[in-house]
């Protein structure tokens, strides 16, 4: 039994090294991991804020007074509608690949084309969830805030939008993870993230096992401690409720 | 004050105001009583346009406020509406909810607005509730606090849909005393409900409808003792 142990340590001990201590091969793990987080949140800063803008020219639209449709608000909705469509119904890959090869083909910041092409991507998604965050606040809120003479966008802001914010938090977080996962696409473009320093170490040392196990255990455990952060702030929220 | 010309609402197929004619004239406490689904609460939300009327003219004023160029904001800013369902804001303060529209909208400073509120909270002797969080409230303080956000604007007129069918028998009567004071006062009212006890005393019309028409209407008085209509006749049965 012991001595099973001692082969399997004389085994793996030696991969462990190579993959990660070796000329402090650890460093670039962490470099991974910090081009991966600020991927995350810069892509997911993008994408709120379009997907704001297209959530609210989109419900805009759909409330607007028949008669007194606004031509340019119609036309900004199709053109939501064009964008989340072909977003959501194209594989985030292909669409890496075109910002990469069609679109930017001579750009050769990648982690720069990663951020617009997840950046967009995500937009799309959190469109989505932010319409149906704010469809999701009684329609009574709205005809009170403008019974009162109010205009759109101050009722937007003033009562719906921090209505629909705790209804929108629980799928933003899971925007996030969902995010912070796919960034590992970006390697396919050249994006220097964290697969791409474990795969680059992998193909160096002939040992792609320790490396990827590695990298596995580093997105797991951020997830694992996201999600934590999460329920408790969706608890911190449910208490105000209480008030 | 407010001129209803030939007014039609369907929704989809369903035709729910059907050639509606009828003036408020300033002053006036018209009551609007009749079964559900007889259109009298679509009827009251045309008026500040919360519904668009799918025909005819609707005058407040004199401006046509049907007219698409109309600005609707500045027109609602003075009428104010009370909802069977409060609709207070649970996201602020009760201060808050009823300083916000006449801080945004340009009528007072804040600081002005926050006098008004503390005057009007007195009135319906709620001050002490400025802090107050609406669902820390009951249903007949909610409702007061919404009558008190919707005169915060100093409106010309206010509508009331079913403002106290959604509460607890026993609390009722508070919301009705203030409606009754805002009425002694000279407001113009306009007030679907059920409550034929508020109508006989308070209104100076009684309007009643049924199947998107105005069937029959008569000061108070006339109105209950005497229906002419056998409509009314098998409503009132029913509900006195």
């Amino acid at each position: 039994m012991f001595q099973s142990f001692e082969n399997w340590r004389d085994l793996i001990g030696p991969r462990l090294y190579r993959a990660f201590i070796e000329g402090d091969r650890w460093k670039l793990y962490l470099q991974g991991l910090g081009t991966t987080l600020e991927l995350t949140v810069i892509a997911l800063i993008f994408g709120v804020l379009l997907g704001l803008i297209v959530a609210v020219v989109r419900s805009a639209h759909d409330q607007q007074r028949i008669g007194r449709r606004n031509p340019v608000l119609s036309i900004l909705n199709v053109l939501c509608q064009i964008y989340t469509t072909v977003i959501r119904g194209t594989p985030m890959l292909v669409q890496l690949f075109i910002w990469t090869f069609v679109i930017f083909p001579s750009q050769r910041n990648k982690v720069l084309v990663a951020f617009i092409g997840l950046g967009v991507n995500s937009g799309a998604y959190v469109a989505e969830i932010i319409r149906g965050g704010l469809m999701s606040v009684d329609a009574g809120q709205s005809e009170a805030g403008r019974s009162l003479g109010l205009n759109y966008f101050d009722t937007m802001r003033f009562i719906i939008i921090p209505q629909a914010f705790k209804a929108i938090l629980p799928s933003l977080g899971n925007e996030f993870i969902t995010l912070f996962k796919d960034t590992s696409l970006a390697q396919a473009i050249g994006g220097a993230e964290m697969l791409y320093y474990a795969s680059t170490i992998g193909g160096r040392t002939f040992d792609y096992m320790p490396p990827l196990l590695g990298i596995a255990a580093m997105y797991l455990a951020v997830v694992i401690v996201f999600t934590w952060l999460q329920g408790k702030l969706e608890r911190r929220l449910r208490e105000s409720d209480r008030r | 004050m407010i001129d209803v010309k030939n007014l039609y609402k369907s929704f989809g197929d369903h035709l729910v105001l059907d050639n509606i004619s009828e003036h408020i004239f300033p002053g006036e406490k018209v009551v609007i009583i009749g079964p559900s689904g007889s259109g009298k609460s679509t009827f009251l939300r045309c008026l500040n346009l919360l519904e668009t009327p799918t025909g005819g003219s609707i005058t407040f004023q004199g401006t046509e406020i049907t007219d698409p160029k109309v600005k609707i904001d500045q027109i609602r800013q003075q009428m104010g509406m009370v909802f069977q369902h409060f609709n207070l804001f649970p996201n602020m303060t009760i201060q808050k909810n009823i300083t916000l529209a006449p801080v945004r909208t340009g009528l007072m400073k804040q600081e002005e607005a926050d006098q008004t509120a503390k005057a009007l909270l007195h009135r319906v002797g709620l001050e002490d509730k400025a802090e107050a969080y609406p669902n820390q409230l009951s249903g007949g303080q909610k409702q007061r606090i919404a009558i008190v956000r919707a005169l915060a604007m100093k409106p010309k007129v206010m509508l009331f849909d079913e403002p106290t069918s959604a509460l607890d028998p026993e609390m009722v009567g508070e919301v009705l005393d203030v409606m009754k004071e805002l009425a002694r006062e000279g407001m113009t009212m306009a007030v679907v409900t059920h409550e034929m006890g508020f109508a006989r005393e308070v209104g100076s019309r009684v309007l009643f409808m049924d199947g998107g028409h105005i069937i029959e209407q008569n000061e108070p008085a006339e109105f209950f003792t005497h229906p002419k209509s056998e409509r009314l006749k098998s409503f009132l049965e029913k509900v006195l």
